[in-house]
């Protein structure tokens, strides 16, 4: 039950894209098409879900032998890493889902979302097991986002918007009554 | 000297990193929960920028080309942890405010992409200038978002009262006035450089006429 109440305020009550301002350089970036937000998002749930494991375990060691204060650059490293073997593995025997997460695989290391969850998990003391529906949780969050946020801007572009508007101000103001639709989720789990 | 403070204030305005090239858009969001926020937000980036752009640009001859990203980095990581122990030891509510996003200077586009872009390539006092340029824009852009959001949502400055409870829309200081602001001064420096952009139109076409009727 726990477990499940992790994966819902990660995705919905705490919304790592509306709520907590995570993760919003692709969320802005990859939004234009419905199928790449996908894409992206699919990218996004595998890297969090497979680095919130491996630094739940570096982060285990890290207190073990008192460096918590190492945490910040063990963790990036990792997860540059770590995208980078994902990459070249993909390549190797999974051409076709490197074909469909292609260009979406190398930016994620600089999304701060993978980082943030990374730390969340680490600061809130979860167990392995939470910390992964955490991940999860953010993952799929940040995709449902992303994806009704794109669906919103397809529409967009066939609408006049005064010049000023145009692209990044309307998208912001989008994403504003968004993010207040989110809100009604407060509450809902205490 | 003139060219060395265009390297210093071409960070302010014209390549705004806010506003102008989009960068760092997670603390920008983030932390402008309140002018003092924003403005130590600002102020914990821009200490990251200058060191890092200094060491990057002094180390930029012996670094393998191949792996200079992960050298940038773990340079960036560094400055970052230096930067959230002093804030932990010296402002230690500012450092529980912005909580998460002090070790999240890490991922900021603005460090990297500056490092990248510019201190990998010139010497150290010019890179020292363009982070230390960078940063006060970065700063200020946060320090004016802020203003406006706690104006509008606690009635205040900086803490100090302006027009008190009178008048606060509460979702100014919540995610949704987050957006709502920033989007709105993306379309005011839009229509600032729109209405510019059409004044140097009509100059070019008077100069054009003057010069056919000449």
């Amino acid at each position: 039950m726990k477990l499940f109440l992790i994966l819902l305020s990660a995705m919905l009550v705490n919304n790592y894209v509306f709520v907590r301002f995570l993760g919003i350089c692709p969320f802005l970036g990859v939004s234009k098409k419905t199928s790449t937000a996908i894409g992206m998002g699919l990218a996004v749930i595998f890297v969090l879900v497979m680095s919130s494991a491996i630094s739940w375990g570096l982060d285990k060691i890290l207190i073990a032998f008192g460096l918590e204060f190492l945490r910040t650059i063990v963790f990036i490293l990792v997860i540059a890493t770590f995208v980078q073997f994902v990459e070249a593995f993909l390549k190797k025997n999974n051409p076709n889902l490197y074909e469909a997460l292609g260009i979406y695989l190398p930016l994620i290391t600089t999304n701060c979302i993978i980082l943030g969850v990374a730390i969340v998990n680490s600061l809130s003391r979860y167990t392995l097991f939470e910390a992964i529906f955490n991940a999860l949780g953010a993952g799929l969050g940040f995709t449902l986002a992303l994806i009704i946020f794109a669906g919103i801007r397809e529409k967009l572009e066939l609408y006049d918007v005064p010049k000023p508007f145009q692209n990044l101000p309307i998208s912001m103001i989008t994403a504003s009554i968004l993010s207040l639709a989110f809100m009604g989720f407060q509450g809902m789990i205490k | 000297m003139k060219s060395k403070l265009g390297e210093f204030t071409k960070g302010i305005i014209k390549d705004n990193p806010t506003y102008v090239q989009v960068l760092g858009m997670c603390p920008t969001l983030a932390t402008t929960t309140s002018a003092k926020n924003g403005f130590g937000m600002g102020l914990a980036a821009t200490a990251v920028l200058v060191m890092s752009n200094i060491v990057i640009s002094a180390i930029r001859k012996t670094v393998p080309e191949k792996i200079r990203i992960p050298i940038f980095i773990t340079v960036i990581a560094t400055f970052v942890t230096i930067v959230d122990l002093v804030m932990h030891a010296y402002t230690y509510s500012l450092w529980k405010t912005l909580g998460l996003f002090i070790p999240l200077i890490v991922v900021n586009c603005i460090i990297m992409g500056r490092a990248e872009a510019y201190a990998s390539k010139h010497g150290v006092f010019d890179s020292l200038l363009d982070g230390l340029g960078m940063g006060v824009g970065f700063t200020l852009s946060l320090t004016i978002l802020g203003s406006v959001r706690e104006l509008l949502g606690n009635g205040t400055i900086f803490d100090i009262p302006v027009w008190g409870k009178a008048f606060n829309v509460f979702a100014m200081i919540l995610p949704p006035g987050a957006y709502l602001t920033l989007g709105l001064f993306a379309a005011l420096f839009a229509a600032i450089g729109i209405s510019k952009g059409e004044r140097a139109k009509k100059k070019a076409q008077q100069a054009q006429k003057v010069g056919e009727q000449k």
